[in-house]
């Protein structure tokens, strides 16, 4: 079918597509004035082919200006990524990116942490490559098959700690143990987080204790993705400690730890 | 190229085709992708007498051609949006519907007469929010709250008076001529259907509040026949929604009785419905060889 001008302006080619593990796929999307405006934290908003709604908000992996292209890493969670898993190089799909508000880079010396939990762990990745040997990259997963990205931070040169909630690769047990080592053996400037909810609570709790600046990135069922519709509904508190509601597409997804309510 | 004007009310539209309150916001998210003012105009996000804050997410659950939203009428309140969001609205060049809503007739009677002094084109009263416990849909499934909330705004304003009817009713045609009756000018519908799903893994709904208003595609078949029979129910001109997602659809709403047409769930998926759909209804009328789309309106050939 023929595409109307306006789909046209929001269809992008595929470069590659590559399965991680049983359930997490890697997609390199071409699109050069995307790329150039992207930063660490971003999403991009993809509608799957075949009825289909909403699109899904999925975030950035990695950001290529000179290449022109964004990757993505995602999980095949229900049929709208399962259709998203379909695409092949070569294949378009449509996207809004870059969207939302990223991470405020530290200073490029500073020690950092970053902590990604999961399917959590992918826009850690920017941050480790922005940050590289100044970064210390602690990633949980269930188990090693899920494990994804592991060479990839290596390749960043930051010190990279991979746990699992079995045991069967790197280290046995939550994230929040190496986390709290490395914050005793030298005090981070930043920690950057995204993982499960229980997971980010402990993340936020420890930076709070250590009082350590602290930025997650949330998730919250999505409408529009660009701050209209007011679907994605975060709750925070100001200054002043009113409490209020965000929005995860538009004043997210990272928030500062101590402005969301736990 | 077809002559795609309106006229509801007096006020003339450039085309029939109108973001709907609700996904619109008050419109500056959607001007980074293209000017207001390609739109026939703009049903503002529904504004009350003072700061609402929502209810809690999820707020959103996709479903078989559609979607489910309890967002809860989330709004700075009507003096932060007259401050802050109409003055540039009105510099838009399209047609401004603010839509209001309230706990109590005399909350929506007050932001009405706020909006009287102002340039705003055209008021839309929500009497059929699905997702707040006060006012709400509570105002739009009964003849009697709706006459008692359309005759209080009545007297507030002289404005073009549109009231949004909820869908949730056993006779809508009785709903449109309770509001017709205390002076409504326009009649604007469906509002989302009433709905619910359910997580089978955790047995919780997906939505916080619970329930939540049905919309997209889905509901279009709704929205033709409860479009056809207020046509048919009263003399004022019909605004029509509920589902559109291309020209087609909404020159049958309009053939079914509109006047114009509102696009909802369509802009949550893709901010350039709106003009798609202009595109596709000026595609549709050229290739009918029917020279006005105004023309469209009220002509269905009921058998």
């Amino acid at each position: 079918m023929k595409q109307d001008r306006y789909t046209e302006k929001l269809t992008y080619r595929i470069r590659s597509m590559v399965q991680l593990t049983e359930a997490a796929w890697s997609m390199v999307i071409e699109c050069p004035e995307a790329a150039a405006k992207a930063q660490p934290g971003q999403f991009v908003n993809l509608l799957p082919d075949g009825n289909f709604t909403l699109r899904r908000p999925i975030s950035i992996c990695g950001i290529d200006k000179e290449q022109g292209t964004l990757r993505i890493v995602f999980e095949v969670r229900g049929k709208g990524t399962k259709a998203l898993s379909a695409l092949r190089a070569g294949d378009t799909v449509n996207m809004l990116a870059p969207l939302g508000h990223g991470f405020t880079l530290p200073d490029k010396n500073a020690r950092v942490i970053l902590i990604g939990g999961g399917i959590g762990t992918p826009p850690m990745l920017p941050l480790a490559a922005y940050s590289g040997k100044n970064a210390v990259v602690i990633t949980g997963f269930r188990s090693a098959d899920a494990a994804i990205l592991q060479a990839d931070f290596e390749e960043t040169g930051a010190k990279t700690i991979l746990c699992t909630d079995d045991g069967s690769a790197g280290r046995y047990g939550l994230v929040t143990l190496p986390l709290e080592e490395e914050i005793t053996a030298e005090k981070p400037a930043l920690i950057c987080a995204c993982g499960p909810m229980p997971m980010l609570r402990a993340v936020a709790a420890l930076a709070q204790t250590y009082e350590i600046p602290c930025q997650v990135s949330l998730e919250e069922r999505m409408g529009c993705g660009i701050g209209a519709c007011l679907v994605c509904a975060c709750r925070t508190k100001d200054k002043n400690g009113d409490e209020q509601f965000l929005h995860v597409c538009k004043n997210g997804p990272v928030f500062n730890a101590e402005e969301v309510v736990w | 190229m077809a002559d795609l004007s309106v006229n509801i009310c007096g006020i003339p539209f450039k085309n029939p085709i109108i973001p709907a309150s609700g996904v619109f916001g008050y419109g500056r998210e959607y001007e980074q992708y293209y000017p207001l003012s390609k739109l026939g105009g703009i049903a503002t996000k529904g504004t009350t007498g003072t700061k609402r804050t929502g209810n809690l997410a999820p707020r959103v659950a996709e479903t078989p051609s559609g979607m489910l939203n309890s967002v809860g009428l989330q709004n700075p309140g009507i003096d932060a949006f007259l401050a802050n969001e109409l003055p540039h609205l009105l510099s838009c060049d399209t047609v401004v519907l603010a839509n209001i809503a309230g706990s109590t007739p005399e909350e929506c009677a007050e932001v009405a007469e706020k909006l009287d002094q102002t340039d705003v084109h055209m008021i839309e009263l929500n009497i059929s929010c699905p997702n707040v416990k006060q006012g709400g849909a509570a105002f739009g499934t009964s003849c009697a709250a709706a006459a008692q909330v359309t005759a209080a705004v009545r007297r507030a304003t002289k404005k073009p008076l549109c009231v949004k009817l909820s869908p949730n009713v056993t006779s809508i045609t009785e709903i449109a001529k309770a509001v017709e009756a205390e002076g409504a000018d326009a009649i604007s519908l469906i509002n989302t259907l009433l709905g619910m799903r359910i997580d089978l893994r955790t047995r919780r709904p997906i939505l916080h509040n619970n329930m939540g208003g049905l919309s997209g595609p889905a509901i279009f078949p709704v929205a033709v026949r409860m479009v056809w029979q207020v046509a048919n129910a009263v003399r004022l001109p019909v605004i029509g929604m509920g589902g559109v997602a291309s020209g087609e659809d909404a020159a049958e709403l309009m053939i079914a009785g509109a006047s114009a047409v509102q696009v909802g769930t369509a802009i949550v998926q893709d901010p350039y419905a709106p003009l798609r759909i202009i595109d596709e209804l000026n595609d549709w009328l050229d290739s009918n060889h029917i020279a006005s789309a105004a023309e469209l309106t009220g002509s269905v050939r009921a058998w």
